[in-house]
């Protein structure tokens, strides 16, 4: 290989790089897009919900007649929103940007350990995400049976049903290929010194992640090529015997199930969320130990408890279908793990809560998304427990308080702790600042905002008003009494979305600012931060590549000089 | 710029990346074909009217399939020892022995699947064809994709011999532990569709 | 692994391919025994999984593998086996109301 550094086209060094620093920016740019565009999705959503049957404004001439959301559109919408949140938007911001682009410098390596391979699954996830999208322009529009695609109706729906089928296909594999990228280069490429239980935290939640998605998500990929067949060649997987359609009995052979595709699909949509949420753990971790100037309070605890979660997320998947007829044995048994599994979460919480106690606390706006983190995980966290207790999931299942459970825990939850991560890394990046006061408006904006989309759906949920109502409750008399919650949940979600002008017009303004020449600006201990080259980072990462001699969490130190000690240095 | 470990080993694991890293590939390919079996256990139990392998499907043609790719397994094994022996004619000699019996099982399958349609036994006759067809043609896909990267390294990807022989060493073993998984998927697909 | 230690194992896999093709004759013939549905299918996949192993531990020089390889593949298996298991296991102990 040339040692000389050779010029390189605009295409090879930005559009086909090999670079993780450079794939990690395409991926976070691509998602960030993918976030925005699922959040409008959900925007138009919303006003159905608030105002039934009223023209939608600004868009209502791309909907239907008279501007009307038809309902057939509104489960498209409800189904691409989920889908493009999940696997466009936060899993591939979350994993695929933040993962490869901080992995490698967090563990002292000067790229992953297969450059093209992940070249190539940022392509692969692009494509995958081109073809999702082009559903809404199919006929019958885009997928429309829910992100969970359970048949008999996925089965028998609109050819966007096939593009979402094929869409999956391209980025579960695009997935495979970062997760085994990311489980090589953790295991091998780690610098001098650096051990196990010397890993930042961060790494730690990147490595269990890629073996959730390894191992996790090729039963769906399977059950996708079923469903495939059974949409292309109708083949009867998950058709059962008998079935009438728009009162036609379907020519199929039959003798399928549909609860094989939930079982299939659920064996990896468990483990997916906790994809969603160890990032996050992650990336909160690694800014409040910044930020309150001391160690994190039970690092092996914090570990031990991730490693057991990922193993447990693999036995608890049938929480999703207790109303599906299962019998009591194997309902008690998915019931108990499920309740076994909030065990690591709340100890990974508390390390985190008890982490700040005694703590120098710099409310940046970093430390600011990381605390806000805290509560409303707590809040996602609790209100999943009536939801896995079998009895009482019998009231909530499929209610909003489904959705109000796990909106907290990706929204205010997960996404608080990548704005966390986006706004701390940001120096790293571009040698540049972002404005404070922006952070702060967008952090105190969002927070009230998301809580008042949120919240109520508890209460609605409760009254039981179900989830995916085109007019949201209005033609149900157990939903009279709390009906005007949408207004209020819808009106907070707009506001929401505006609220994200101050992270927009923050990151423009900033990108456009002058270069600080700052290399560790929040004075960290990781490697990412004090032996890199300046920003934005060159070749190779490092000037010279470091050796570790402790552990990512030094600050403070008695009778050290600074508050801090970078892992890199004897100390 | 080098990435570390890639044809050395690490010290501590004892590994090279190439390696790890198919390994890791293969274990997700594990749950890939688990599913689909998964889901042949969760359908079989379903109903009682089950067919026997042997209603549909030829056994004396499968079991000269799976000779087939056992000895293609041996060969290719072989062919990674003979660059471990320095002899690079023998690796393409070999390597050569391998494409022809993953050929021969492609024209088999190419028969067998004739003589299904041709009889009008589609996937969508019932679910134990639909199975079959589906477990075996993901399967042929990845003899294909076996084909195409064992075929390259026989062809212009053997330069590397010359350049980087340790290296070029590696990609063949490599390439040759996701054929021995072909294999092995084979050798359970066999009983479960065909005899039982 | 060196060339004399590649010669060794270049013996093994002649004898290993013997015992596979021998076992594959084996799987065919014993299909033809009549052991019942349950009997068969333990037969059937037992025998296959001496076949696999030995395509395993030798082609695959699973047997002189290193650690990290092992505890990746004990994990696998691990998540293989619930994903056979526990779906058919759920749906036979469904509730029947008769």
């Amino acid at each position: 290989m040339s040692e000389g550094h050779h010029k390189q086209s605009f295409w090879s060094k930005y559009i086909w790089s090999t670079d993780h620093k450079v794939i990690g920016i395409q991926y976070g740019i691509t998602s960030l897009v993918w976030l925005l565009f699922g959040f409008a999705l959900m925007a138009i959503m919303r006003y159905q919900l608030a105002y039934p049957g009223s023209p939608v404004p600004i868009v209502g001439s791309l909907l239907g007649e008279g501007g009307i959301l038809p309902s057939e559109m509104y489960n498209s919408l409800g189904a691409m929103h989920g889908t493009i949140m999940i696997f466009l938007g936060v899993v591939p911001l979350a994993f695929g940007a933040f993962g490869n682009y901080l992995v490698p410098l967090q563990i002292g390596a000067i790229d992953m350990a297969f450059p093209k391979l992940n070249a190539a699954s940022y392509w692969t996830y692009f494509l995958g995400s081109v073809i999702m999208v082009t559903g809404f322009f199919v006929p019958g529009g885009a997928a429309n049976s829910g992100w969970t695609s359970y048949p008999p109706l996925a089965n028998t729906a609109t050819m966007g049903q096939t593009v979402w089928l094929l869409g999956m296909v391209m980025l579960i594999t695009s997935s495979l290929l970062g997760s085994v990228n990311i489980l090589v280069t953790v295991i091998q490429l780690r610098t001098d010194g650096m051990t196990w239980m010397k890993l930042p935290i961060f790494v730690w939640t990147q490595f269990i992640t890629a073996f959730l998605l390894l191992l996790a998500f090729p039963p769906l990929e399977a059950a996708g090529i079923l469903q495939l067949m059974d949409r292309l060649v109708n083949t009867s997987f998950f058709m059962p015997s008998g079935l009438v359609v728009s009162g036609e009995v379907l020519q199929n052979a039959g003798g399928g199930s549909p609860l094989l595709w939930q079982h299939l699909f659920w064996f990896l949509a468990h483990p997916e969320v906790y994809v969603l949420i160890l990032p996050a753990f992650g990336i909160v971790t690694e800014v409040i130990a910044n930020n309150t100037r001391k160690p994190i309070k039970g690092y092996n605890s914090l570990v031990y408890a991730m490693v057991f979660l990922g193993f447990m997320s693999f036995i608890v998947w049938a929480h999703h279908m207790y109303l599906t007829g299962m019998g009591t044995t194997i309902g008690a048994f998915f019931q108990t793990t499920t309740m076994i599994i909030s065990i690591p979460s709340v100890v990974i919480l508390t390390a985190l809560l008890l982490s700040l106690w005694g703590g120098s606390i710099r409310f940046n706006t970093p430390m600011l998304f990381a605390l806000g983190f805290l509560p409303m995980f707590g809040i996602g966290g609790l209100t999943g427990l009536p939801l896995g207790l079998a009895a009482a999931d019998i009231h909530l299942h499929d209610t909003y308080y489904v959705i109000g459970h796990f909106h907290y825990v990706v929204a205010p939850g997960t996404i608080f702790a990548l704005f966390a991560g986006i706004y701390y890394w940001f120096p790293k990046l571009t040698g540049k600042r972002t404005n404070e006061t922006l952070g702060k408006l967008h952090f105190f904006s969002s927070f009230i905002c998301m809580n008042g989309v949120f919240m109520p759906m508890f209460v609605t949920g409760l009254a039981g008003v179900s989830r995916r109502l085109w007019d949201g409750g209005e033609s149900y008399a157990h939903a009279a009494g709390v009906f005007q919650l949408n207004e209020l949940m819808s009106i907070s979600a707009w506001l929401l979305g505006v609220a994200q002008l101050f992270f927009i017009i923050n990151m423009v303004i900033s990108l456009r600012s002058k270069k600080t020449g700052e290399s560790n600006p929040w004075s960290a201990t990781t490697i990412d931060w004090t032996d890199t080259t300046s920003p934005p980072l060159g070749h190779g990462n490092f000037d010279k590549v470091p050796t570790v001699y402790h552990g990512p969490y030094e600050y403070s130190v008695p009778g050290s000089k600074k508050d801090f000690l970078p892992q890199s240095q004897k100390g | 710029m080098d990435i570390p470990f890639n044809v050395k080993e690490r010290p501590d694991t004892g590994l090279y990346n190439g390696k790890l890293g198919i390994w890791f590939f293969l274990a997700s390919e594990v749950m890939l074909f688990g599913g689909l079996f998964s889901a042949y256990i969760f359908l079989r139990n379903g109903v009682d009217n089950w067919p026997a392998g042997t209603d549909y499907l030829d056994v004396p043609l499968a079991t000269l399939n799976t000779l087939f790719l056992i000895s293609s397994s041996v060969t290719m094994v072989m062919s990674w020892a003979s660059l471990k022996l320095n002899d690079f004619n023998k690796y393409k000699f070999y390597t050569l022995i391998t494409l022809l019996f993953a050929f021969g099982f492609l024209v088999i399958k190419y028969f067998e699947y004739s003589a299904k349609f041709s009889h009008h036994y589609y996937p969508s006759t019932n679910n134990f064809l639909g199975i079959y067809f589906t477990m075996t043609g993901l399967h042929v896909l990845h003899i294909i994709g076996g084909i195409l990267v064992i075929g390259y390294f026989y062809g212009p990807g053997s330069k590397m011999w010359n350049s980087d022989p340790e290296r070029f060493t590696n990609r063949v073993e490599i390439v040759g532990l996701y054929w021995h998984f072909v294999d092995l998927v084979w050798i359970f697909l066999f009983p479960v569709l065909y005899l039982l | 692994m060196t060339p004399e230690e590649v010669k060794h194992h270049v013996k093994t896999y002649v004898l290993v391919f013997v015992a596979l093709a021998f076992l594959t004759i084996v799987t065919v013939a014993i299909s033809y025994i009549d052991l019942g549905v349950k009997g068969g299918i333990a037969l059937g996949l037992f025998v296959a999984s001496i076949k696999a192993s030995l395509v395993a531990c030798y082609f695959m020089h699973l047997l002189d593998e290193k650690a990290t390889i092992y505890w990746t593949l004990i994990a696998t298996a691990i998540s293989f086996l619930i994903l056979i298991f526990l779906p058919v296991g759920a749906f036979l102990a469904q509730a029947r109301v008769y």
